[in-house]
């Protein structure tokens, strides 16, 4: 039971590919390899445990501020991961800027604290809520793997296309800039999308 | 029990409220040390760039270390009174014994602060270097004004034509090559651009006096020497280093 709770966000109900949540924050933070890991983590964690706080309480909370108690939850596990990046990696969390404090809006937590959250266990609670962040992750990690080694032509900053293939030292390559750009990213979600329902038939809507 | 009466309510969300205050405030309180070093670091980082020094910190192994013992081994911080004013003043020496003074700036871009160092050679007219930086500009256009492609520009740009102060003019279409005070503005980043330019001619002013006060001086440049309007306070180590967003 477990074990399909885990898998399932990953291919199956990818809560980017599938549900189609979360796209925001994909589209922004993808344009290098490391801030898109950065930010896989950290709404990792918050999908994780915000799923597993309100799993715990979710007997006693007032069904009239149910939405309210839940944001006040997410917002400060959202305050503790930003102030954490800012002491301890603050380069990234430069780079993050505001996409951090966005994390609250993402869909994906509010989504599996409301679908699956107040009506389970805490501990299936919080591996649905990790198994999503990993799933969110994974489709991050894949598209900014793409445009940071064709846009810049380097993977987490190190250079991989010879220096010396380049036009400007007298090579024949140049770096596609519009990798960078976000449109790119929604181009490279929709053709994962694409091998996505082309491998597994049953996502196609009739 | 019934959940929801609305004296439940009104204590739960309280108590709720309560813990969750507690757990930031007390987050905040721990972490906040290792904040503002960053900051600090971050800020003295971005001095040293304007006079080209630090361009290893990225691979260095301890990079605050790193910063830290370039910063204390160059840079000297002062402020100097300037009417109310007290403006701050980073006075570089470099290898070459050659004195560069590093002025900060700041001023306002499209969506939030941006700010800067601009490094000064000792006839303060021409420019050494410069680095800017920026809260929040539009990825791609504005934000390009902390490139090192963008900064460039400015070396060896002067701020005085024939002795008038035009400070530099960031040129929407492309500067004029054989103009010295002009520099390319940003393709799509104009209201930046300008910005950038406002913000060189607001912050240098402030400082003219100054630049005159020191180039009466025969041998430029002990800052102590200048008219009583101009005091620099010797004990350099009370002036402390300010977070550029003010």
């Amino acid at each position: 039971m477990n074990k399909k709770i885990f898998t399932e966000p990953l291919f199956k109900g990818n809560p980017i590919t599938v549900l189609v949540l979360g796209i925001c924050s994909a589209l922004a933070v993808t344009t290098k390899l490391e801030p898109a890991i950065v930010m896989a983590i950290s709404v990792t964690i918050v999908t994780g445990f915000s799923s597993f706080i309100i799993s715990l309480i979710r007997n006693t909370i007032p069904n009239r501020i149910r939405i309210i108690v839940q944001l006040v939850v997410v917002a400060m596990l959202v305050i503790l991961v930003d102030q954490i990046l800012k002491a301890y990696s603050y380069e990234v969390s430069k780079q993050l800027s505001v996409f951090v404090g966005l994390i609250i809006t993402n869909c994906i937590i509010m989504g599996r604290i409301e679908a699956f959250a107040l009506g389970n266990k805490p501990f299936p609670s919080l591996i649905d809520g990790l198994a999503n962040g990993f799933g969110y992750g994974i489709i991050l990690v894949v598209v900014a793997f793409v445009r940071e080694f064709f846009g810049s032509g380097t993977l987490l900053g190190i250079q991989i296309i010879p220096l010396n293939w380049y036009l400007k030292n007298g090579g024949f390559y140049e770096n596609n800039g519009l990798m960078i750009l976000p449109p790119m990213a929604l181009i490279l979600i929709g053709l994962i999308i694409w091998v996505q329902r082309s491998i597994s038939k049953d996502l196609i809507e009739k | 029990m019934d959940t929801n009466k609305n004296l439940y309510t009104v204590i739960y969300s309280t108590i709720l409220v309560v813990i969750v205050a507690v757990v930031l405030a007390l987050a905040s309180y721990l972490l906040k040390d290792k904040q503002e070093r960053n900051i600090e670091i971050e800020t003295k980082q971005m001095v040293l760039k304007s006079v080209h020094l630090g361009t290893e910190a990225a691979t260095a192994a301890d990079k605050a270390k790193y910063i830290e013992d370039l910063y204390s081994k160059y840079i000297k911080d002062t402020t100097i009174q300037e009417g109310d004013l007290t403006l701050q003043l980073y006075i570089c020496t470099l290898d070459t014994k050659d004195r560069i003074y590093i002025l900060p700036v700041h001023g306002t871009g499209l969506w939030g602060p941006i700010w800067g160092y601009v490094a000064m050679k000792s006839d303060f007219n021409t420019i050494f270097g410069t680095t800017f930086d920026h809260k929040g500009e539009t990825p791609g256009l504005g934000a390009e004004i902390s490139t090192p492609a963008f900064c460039k520009q400015f070396e060896g740009k002067q701020i005085f034509e024939n002795g008038n102060f035009v400070s530099i003019l960031v040129v929407k279409g492309g500067a004029d090559p054989t103009a010295v005070n002009q520099v390319d503005a940003i393709s799509g980043g104009t209201i930046t651009s300008k910005a950038v330019e406002a913000m060189l001619k607001n912050n240098l002013t402030e400082y003219l006096n100054f630049f005159k006060a020191n180039l009466k001086e025969p041998a430029p440049v002990v800052p102590a020497a200048a008219d009583s309007t101009m005091t620099v306070p010797a004990d350099t180590t009370k002036a402390a280093i300010k977070t550029p967003i003010k």
